[in-house]
């Protein structure tokens, strides 16, 4: 009650001082949206980093994930036996397992025959429930050999190639030095890893990679029975299986992928980094500003000492400024990065988007 | 009344600096100013006279002797205890200081901010009455750099005696100003600081205005001239 009646009797000296100068004001304001937008686009490399990575992960709607225990990530998923998968079938609550096979792989584009990386998926078409909706609609294109569904979020210039699938008259091009034909559209978007994703049926992926056996998998999808707990079957599964396989639930799957992106590679440290300056570089664009002000009103701050201000209420004035220019600063650079985020989305076919856990400050969450 | 001096000074010492480089500026000062007194502080430059100012309106800390300013033991005292010894005195200084992004009215209000039990509106009122006291109702929305260096001063005395201060301290008030306001400023002074009953200590070069004194001190090399060689020229 005291302080509010002490806020409304104050004069607001760090505003009036700093609107006085409208010019100078404005200078602060954009060093000071300059430093947030340098920090949001580092954040929003980050973000797309990490959602890049985990955005194939995602689109798999199985209930659990076993992996063979040397996999580093989702891309370099070690094999293990594809036995592995029946014995799951013995725990109780699981219904169905079946087995996924991937492989980073060169590809040409089909018009203008530049390499790309991408990454080949094999699955079994029948098991439509371990898809996303939008990709099971499209199941039934791929049980044809070497019949392969396309992303067109891929990087790159694929307009004319998606325009052709749209028409129904299907592209070709070479893979392992087979033909294949791309008869479908599905939607994910590329990684650091890979251009994009290509899905194929797991008999057209073992015709396309001949050295890989069927019998070896890189990771086995597992549906649940109705009611099931994830939690409760994915530790049964791991006390059943032998310890040449890992089990995840799916958002333990996500985590790990996650884990991955953001521990092991350069680039996410490196983003890290770049926020951090970011930070600093705003940090000293803001004393700088501070300071500047402060030096300018010496002789009127000594004069508010002498009729018996204390130090406090100096620093109150310091305090106001710094909070408006942080404030005032940071919705226009919002607005910018949002800009600079479609921008870059449009130019690499990232996930770069601005979340509200980092409009609101709290960037290392994930809302 | 006239019993207890607003300020007393017995045998006070001041120095600057440490160790060699040590300097004593004041020596063995003694002074008792009386409530309701103006009294004019002469001396050449670097005298000691706004050492002594600065000691007597709490800016700095005495460090030897005593300094009893209405009442209240100064030598040695606490930061925090000469903040609140300030807020009984009104400081006017060579320059005006005002604040450039204060209006006029803006700026006399931060001379009773300072004091927690006035309202919003009390201090506006009484802000401009006081303004409109120092003849300048026209302009209490002007901006320091919109006035004349004779109305700004004017505006600092509105800030220094805004609040009814027991204690008016001022340090060569006329020297920024040309003959005729700087005339002006130190009888608005005088009339104002009779109307409150304030006691007034001055420090000036300026031979114009002694007459509106009840006494003259001369300060010279530190040492405070004995009174009785400059005697009240009442």
């Amino acid at each position: 009650m005291n302080l509010l009646r002490s806020f409304v009797r104050r004069t607001p000296l760090g505003w009036l001082q700093l609107s006085k100068e409208k010019s100078r004001l404005l200078v602060a304001l954009s060093g000071v949206a300059f430093a947030d937008i340098l920090m949001l686009m580092q954040l929003g490399f980050q973000g797309a980093l990490f959602e890049s990575g985990v955005q194939m992960p995602k689109s798999l709607n199985a209930d659990i994930i076993i992996t063979g225990s040397e996999i580093i990530n989702f891309n370099n998923a070690d094999t293990f036996p594809r036995g592995r998968l029946y014995q799951a079938l013995d725990v109780p609550g699981v219904e169905q397992a079946s087995p996924l096979y991937l492989s980073l792989t060169r590809w040409k584009h089909p018009i203008t025959l530049e390499k790309g990386t991408v990454l080949l998926l094999g699955l079994d078409p029948n098991l439509e429930q371990l898809t996303r909706p939008d990709v099971k609609a499209q199941l039934d294109k791929i049980r044809l050999p070497d019949r392969i569904l396309f992303d067109q979020n891929m990087r790159g210039d694929f307009d004319a190639v998606i325009a052709k699938i749209q028409q129904g008259t299907v592209p070709t091009t070479e893979i392992n030095e087979r033909q294949v034909r791309l008869n479908g559209l599905i939607s994910v978007g590329s990684s650091f890893a890979s251009d994009g994703l290509l899905l194929a049926s797991d008999q057209t992926f073992l015709r396309l990679f001949p050295d890989r056996a069927s019998t070896k998998v890189n990771l086995g999808l597992l549906q649940l029975a109705p009611g099931a707990n994830a939690d409760q079957v994915a530790r049964r599964l791991d006390s059943y299986l032998p310890d040449d396989v890992q089990v995840f639930t799916r958002q333990q799957f996500v985590e790990f992928e996650y884990g991955y992106w953001k521990n092991n590679t350069a680039i996410g440290f490196i983003f890290t980094l770049g926020v951090a300056m970011g930070f600093v570089v705003g940090v000293i664009i803001v004393y700088q500003v501070l300071a500047t002000d402060v030096n300018s009103h010496l002789e009127e701050y000594a004069t508010f000492r002498a009729m018996g201000y204390g130090h406090q209420f100096l620093l109150g004035i310091v305090l106001e400024e710094a909070v408006i220019l942080a404030v005032v600063g940071f919705l226009p650079s919002l607005g910018i990065a949002v800009g600079l985020y479609h921008l870059t989305r449009g130019a690499t076919s990232l996930p770069v988007f601005m979340t509200l856990a980092r409009a609101g400050g709290f960037w290392w969450r994930r809302w | 009344m006239q019993s207890e001096p607003a300020i007393q000074i017995q045998r006070l010492n001041h120095s600057f600096g440490k160790s060699n480089l040590k300097k004593q500026v004041l020596f063995d000062v003694n002074l008792d100013i009386f409530a309701g007194e103006i009294v004019l502080m002469t001396g050449p430059s670097g005298s000691g006279k706004t050492t002594l100012l600065t000691l007597v309106g709490s800016l700095r800390s005495a460090q030897e002797g005593s300094l009893k300013i209405l009442g209240q033991e100064l030598c040695g005292a606490r930061t925090r205890t000469l903040d609140r010894a300030r807020r009984n005195n009104g400081y006017i200084f060579q320059a005006h200081n005002l604040h450039s992004s204060l209006t006029a009215l803006q700026n006399v209000m931060m001379g009773l901010e300072v004091h927690p039990h006035y309202s919003k509106a009390q201090m506006r009122d009484r802000a401009s009455a006081m303004l409109a006291q120092v003849g300048l109702e026209e302009r209490i929305h002007y901006f320091p750099d919109d006035l004349s260096g004779g109305q700004k001063q004017r505006v600092a005395i509105a800030r220094a005696l805004v609040s009814h201060p027991k204690l008016v301290l001022a340090d060569e008030p006329t020297a920024a100003l040309d003959s005729k306001s700087g005339r002006n400023v130190v009888e608005l002074m005088q009339r104002l600081a009779k109307e409150q009953g304030c006691t007034i200590l001055m420090v000036t070069h300026d031979n114009r205005i002694l007459d509106i004194a009840d006494r003259i001190v001369h300060m010279e090399d530190g040492y405070l001239a004995p009174q009785a060689v400059l005697a009240s020229r009442r």
